[in-house]
C-alpha cells in the first residue's frame, strides 16, 4: 500500500505538465545555479540525444551496427554551413555575391533529405554485410566523409578544409534571431536558452517519430530483420528496401541535427566529426539501452554531461590535493569511460534502461513476460 | 487446377548434386507430401520454391507465373508461405508480434502513415491486430508470451499461424510434427485438415509415416536428389524403389 504523499509524488512524476514545466525552467535553474556555460552544455546534450535517437533507429530497431553515424551529422551541418554563410562567395566569387544565405527553415528539410540520401549511399553497398563487417565499412565511410571535408579546399575551395566554415547565419524564427538575447514575455531570454527551447522541441519531435515508427508496420518489419533476416524475407518483407529505409531514416535525423548544430555554433570544422564522436553516440545508445527510447535519452544525457562535470571537478580537485595537475581531465575521461563500458558489459549488458526485447535476448528476464 | 508446377529443378552445391531434374505438380486444394531419407534434398526444394535458394537449372510455375531466379519476398507476396525445419521464429518477440509481422506483406502503411497515424493507417493497424489475435486463437497460443518461452509444439504452431497471416495459397511445412508427442501430432493433424478445408493447399515434408498416410492426397519420394516415386500414400508405401531407398541402402533413416 502506498501512503498519500508517495502517491502524490508518483502522480506528479507521471503528469505531463510537471515535466513540461520542469524542462521549461531547466535552463533558468541551470543558469542561476551553475552559470551560463552549463546551459550551453545542456544545448549540446539535446543535440546528442537527437543523434542518439537517430542512431537508435538504425541499430536499435533494425539491428544494423553503424560506426560512421557522425558522417550524417556532418552532411547536415555542412549543408547549412555552405548555404547559410558567406563562404560560397569566396569559393565562387563570380557567380554568388555574398553567399546564398538561404533561410534555415528552407535548408533544414533539404539537409535531412541529403543526409538521408547519403544514408542510402552507405546502405546500398553494405546490404549483404552483417555485424563486424558492416561496422568496419560504416566506420570507413564516416572517415571518408571527414577526410573529404578536410581536403575539399582545393582545387575549388568548397569546404575551407581544416579551418572550417564560420559566420554561419543563426537560426531565426520569423524575425526572432536566436543568437542574441531576446525580450520575450517581459523577460530577457539569453541566446543559449532560446536554443535550448528550439532543441527541446526538435528532440520532442524525434522522440515522437521514434515512438510512432517503433509501433508501426515498418518498425515491426525492422524488428523482424533484426531477429532473423531469412525468416523476415520468407514472410514477405523486402529486407533490402527496409534496411535502406532504416539507414535513410537514421541519417535524416542525423542531418537535421547537423543543420541545427551549424546554426547554433555559427562555425563548423571537420574535427567536430571525428570517429570518436561516432563512438560516443554509439555508446549513448548501448549504455542507455539499445532500442528503448527512454534508455537512449538517459544515455545521451549521461554521456554528454558527465564528462563536463568531470572536467569541472578534476582540475580543482587535483590542484587542491597535490598542488598541481597530475592526470589531465581528457585522459581521465577516457579511462573512466572505458572502465564504465567494461562494468556495464559485465553487469548490465542490455543497458541502464533496457528495451524489453533486448532484456529477453540477453536472458535476464526468464519467463517474466509469461502471463 | 495446377497451383505449383516444378519443371526439371536441379540444385548443385559445388560438387554435390542436391537435386536433379525434379518435376512435380501440386493441385489446388490438395495435401501433397514430400518424403525421403535424410539429406535427400527435401528442404533444398522448399528453399527453392520460397526463393531462399536459386535453382541451378529448371524453373517452376506458381499460380500461373514462371519463376526462375527470384526473391523470397516476391514469392511470399505471390502466395507461398512456409515454416522451417529448425524453427525460425522471431524468438525475442511476443507471439502476437510474430503473427503481426506475418501481415506485413498484405498491408501497405509506410513511413508517412507511421509518422502521421492517419485514419487509414490506424484502421489498418487495428485490422492487423484483430487478424493476429484471431489466428492465435485458431492455433491456441497465448498472445503475450515471448516466442522463445513457448513449448516446442507451440512454437511449431506459432510458425504455422505466422505463415497463415500472409494469406497464402500454398503453405509449405517442413517437418511440422518433428519433436511432437502423439497427442500434439494428433492435434496438428486436425489443424492441418482444418487449414486445407479453409481452401489452402498444403505441401508437407514429414518423416512421420502415420501422419503422411492419414493426411496426404499424394506423396512424392526423393532420394539423393531424385524423385523416385509419386502417387497415393498407399501405393508409394508399397513401391519397391521406396522400400529400397529407406531400407536397402546404408544411410540413416
Ligand atoms: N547451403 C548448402 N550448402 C551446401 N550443401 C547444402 C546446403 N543445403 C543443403 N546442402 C546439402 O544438400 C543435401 C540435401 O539437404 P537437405 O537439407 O535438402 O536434405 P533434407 O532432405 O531436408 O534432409 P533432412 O531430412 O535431414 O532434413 C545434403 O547433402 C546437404 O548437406
Ligand atoms: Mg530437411
Amino acid at each position: 500500500m502506498q501512503n498519500a504523499p508517495e502517491k502524490r509524488l508518483h502522480k506528479l512524476l507521471h503528469s505531463r505538465s510537471f515535466w513540461v514545466c520542469a524542462l521549461l525552467l531547466l535552463p533558468f535553474a541551470t543558469d542561476a545555479l551553475l552559470g551560463h556555460g552549463w546551459v550551453r552544455i545542456l544545448d549540446f546534450a539535446m543535440l546528442y540525444i537527437m543523434l542518439a535517437l537517430g542512431l537508435n533507429i538504425v541499430i536499435g530497431y533494425a539491428g544494423l551496427l553503424d560506426l560512421g553515424y557522425i558522417a550524417f551529422f556532418a552532411v547536415g551541418a555542412y549543408c547549412y554551413a555552405l548555404t547559410g554563410s558567406p563562404h560560397l562567395a569566396t569559393a565562387f566569387p563570380l557567380s554568388i555575391e555574398g553567399g546564398v544565405h538561404w533561410p534555415f527553415w528552407v535548408v533544414l528539410p533539404f539537409a535531412a533529405l541529403l543526409a538521408g540520401g547519403f544514408g542510402i549511399l552507405l546502405g546500398a553497398p553494405t546490404l549483404r554485410l552483417r555485424g563486424d563487417y558492416l561496422a568496419i565499412v560504416t566506420l570507413g565511410f564516416g572517415e571518408i566523409i571527414r577526410i573529404f571535408l578536410n581536403n575539399l579546399n582545393a582545387p575549388v575551395n568548397l569546404t575551407n578544409g581544416p579551418q572550417g566554415i564560420s559566420r554561419i547565419d543563426p537560426v531565426s524564427i520569423a524575425n526572432l534571431h536566436l543568437n542574441v538575447t531576446q525580450p520575450l514575455f517581459g523577460m530577457e531570454i539569453p541566446s543559449v536558452h532560446l536554443y535550448f527551447y528550439l532543441f527541446l522541441s526538435f528532440t520532442w519531435l524525434v522522440i515522437l517519430a521514434s515512438k510512432r515508427l517503433e509501433k508501426s508496420r515498418i518498425g515491426r518489419a525492422w524488428m523482424a530483420i533484426r531477429e532473423d533476416e531469412i525468416a523476415a524475407a520468407a514472410m514477405g518483407i523486402n529486407t533490402r528496401n527496409l534496411k535502406l529505409l532504416a539507414f535513410a531514416m537514421g541519417a535524416a535525423f542525423g542531418g537535421a541535427s547537423g543543420a541545427l548544430f551549424a546554426g547554433f555554433q555559427g562555425f563548423v570544422s571537420p574535427e567536430s566529426f571525428s570517429l570518436m564522436e561516432s563512438i560516443m553516440i554509439l555508446c549513448m545508445v548501448v549504455l542507455g539501452g539499445m532500442g528503448n527510447i527512454a534508455g537512449v535519452i538517459l544515455g545521451g544525457v549521461l554521456l554528454a554531461i558527465l564528462p563536463e562535470m568531470l572536467r569541472h571537478s578534476v582540475i580543482p580537485l587535483q590542484q587542491g590535493l597535490f598542488g598541481k595537475i597530475i592526470v589531465d581531465p581528457e585522459s581521465l575521461r577516457m579511462l573512466l569511460f572505458g572502465g564504465a563500458l567494461i562494468v556495464m558489459m559485465l553487469y548490465r549488458p542490455a543497458g541502464l534502461l533496457p528495451s524489453r526485447v533486448r532484456r529477453r535476448e540477453l536472458g535476464s528476464d526468464e519467463m517474466a513476460e509469461k502471463p | 487446377m495446377t497451383l505449383l508446377q516444378l519443371s526439371r529443378i536441379g540444385k548443385q552445391f559445388g560438387g554435390l548434386c542436391a537435386l536433379s531434374e525434379v518435376s512435380l505438380h501440386i493441385q489446388k486444394g490438395e495435401i501433397y507430401g514430400l518424403i525421403g531419407p535424410n539429406g535427400a534434398g527435401k528442404t533444398t526444394l522448399f528453399n527453392i520454391i520460397t526463393g531462399l535458394y536459386q535453382a541451378s537449372s529448371g524453373e517452376f510455375q506458381f499460380n500461373g507465373n514462371n519463376y526462375h531466379a527470384t526473391q523470397p519476398h516476391l514469392l511470399a507476396k505471390a502466395g507461398i508461405a512456409r515454416t522451417f525445419q529448425n524453427i525460425r521464429l522471431f524468438a525475442n518477440l511476443t507471439a502476437l508480434e510474430n503473427v503481426m509481422i506475418g501481415r506485413h506483406v498484405r498491408t501497405r502503411a509506410g513511413v508517412l502513415g507511421a509518422l502521421l497515424r492517419d485514419k487509414k493507417t490506424l484502421a489498418e493497424e487495428r485490422a492487423i491486430n484483430a487478424r493476429a489475435h484471431e489466428l492465435l486463437k485458431y492455433v491456441d497460443i497465448p498472445a503475450r508470451t515471448v516466442a522463445k518461452h513457448l513449448s516446442y509444439g507451440e512454437q511449431r504452431r506459432l510458425e504455422i499461424a505466422r505463415a497463415l497471416a500472409t494469406d497464402p495459397l500454398l503453405l509449405a511445412l517442413d517437418e511440422p510434427a518433428a519433436g511432437m508427442n502423439a497427442t500434439e501430432t494428433a492435434s496438428l493433424k486436425a489443424l492441418l485438415q482444418q487449414i486445407r478445408d479453409g481452401g489452402i493447399t498444403l505441401f508437407l515434408i514429414e518423416h512421420d509415416v502415420k501422419l503422411i498416410l492419414g493426411l496426404c492426397d499424394r506423396v512424392a519420394v526423393l532420394d539423393y536428389g531424385k524423385k523416385i516415386a509419386e502417387g497415393t500414400p498407399e501405393a508409394v508405401r508399397n513401391d519397391p524403389a521406396v522400400i529400397d531407398a529407406y531400407l536397402g541402402h546404408a544411410h540413416e533413416p
